[in-house]
């Protein structure tokens, strides 16, 4: 059975540099929402908000690269796809619910689409890099 | 905002991030080529945001001036923070870590014109 790659060098350090760009600019966008008017969508702002967190975490799992970092890492890439899709749908069809822009509104629409190419990156890429393969 | 400087910026960060993605196509790290055009890069970002500071505490204000100085200081950090983070990474992948950066320095000057005066759009 091969060793598991280093998760955290060479395509996955280009990985974790997004991650923290969008953990940093999904926690600003956040933080101004919600000090500054948070009632007029309380909902989409708690996303923004918890979208940052979730971009967090992916960041520091794939930067500590251990079993427990790798699984993390899957967890949150798992939840942001979810999120991606779902609250881009939402969004789409509702758009009601989101009168202000989350980093996943119209799938990351705002953000160049990143947001929803990210989690399929980084899953990929934790899969090419789990060992065995 | 300065329109020229920021379409000078958008145009020249572009052009960065190409020549960063020519080197990783060409399975290559960044050499002083691509530290030379980061670094001009880098300068006339600092320019434009030393032109922001000077216009903010001359008392105009963009519309939403937390949004703008948080867009504005990844404007001026984002690229000397990549330089870094492609030292670390010494094979293609950091040669991919500059050119990002870079595209996103032109994402950003974008973003920095809207947000000053959002009928610019």
């Amino acid at each position: 059975m091969a060793e598991a790659r280093a998760v955290n060098t060479g395509p996955g350090r280009v990985l974790v540099g997004l991650y923290a760009l969008f953990a940093l600019a999904a926690g600003a966008r956040a933080a101004v929402q919600i000090a500054s008017r948070f009632d007029e969508a309380p909902l989409a702002y708690l996303l923004s908000a918890l979208a940052a967190v979730i971009y967090l975490a992916a960041t520091l799992g794939l930067v500590r690269g251990t079993a427990g970092g790798r699984r993390l890492a899957m967890i949150c890439c798992s939840i942001e796809l979810a999120g991606v899709l779902t609250v881009g749908t939402f969004s789409v069809f509702d758009p009601e619910a989101f009168p202000d822009e989350t980093v996943w509104s119209g799938y990351g629409r705002g953000y160049g689409f990143v947001p929803l190419v990210l989690p399929v990156l980084g899953l990929l890429w934790l899969r090419s890099t789990a060992a065995g393969d | 905002m300065y329109d020229l400087l920021a379409t000078a910026i958008i145009v020249a960060s572009l052009l960065v991030a190409a020549w960063c993605f020519v080197a990783a196509a060409r399975d290559r790290w960044i050499d002083v080529t691509h530290l030379a055009g980061l670094t001009v890069l880098e300068l006339a970002l600092l320019t434009q945001a030393a032109f922001a500071v000077v216009r903010i505490t001359g008392g105009e204000r963009p519309e939403e001036l937390a949004t703008f100085a948080g867009y504005l200081a990844t404007s001026a950090l984002l690229l000397p923070a990549a330089v870094v983070g492609s030292f670390m990474e010494r094979t293609r992948w950091g040669a991919v870590i500059a050119g990002a950066a870079a595209l996103i320095s032109a994402v950003l000057t974008l973003r920095l014109q809207q947000v000053w005066s959002p009928l610019h759009g």
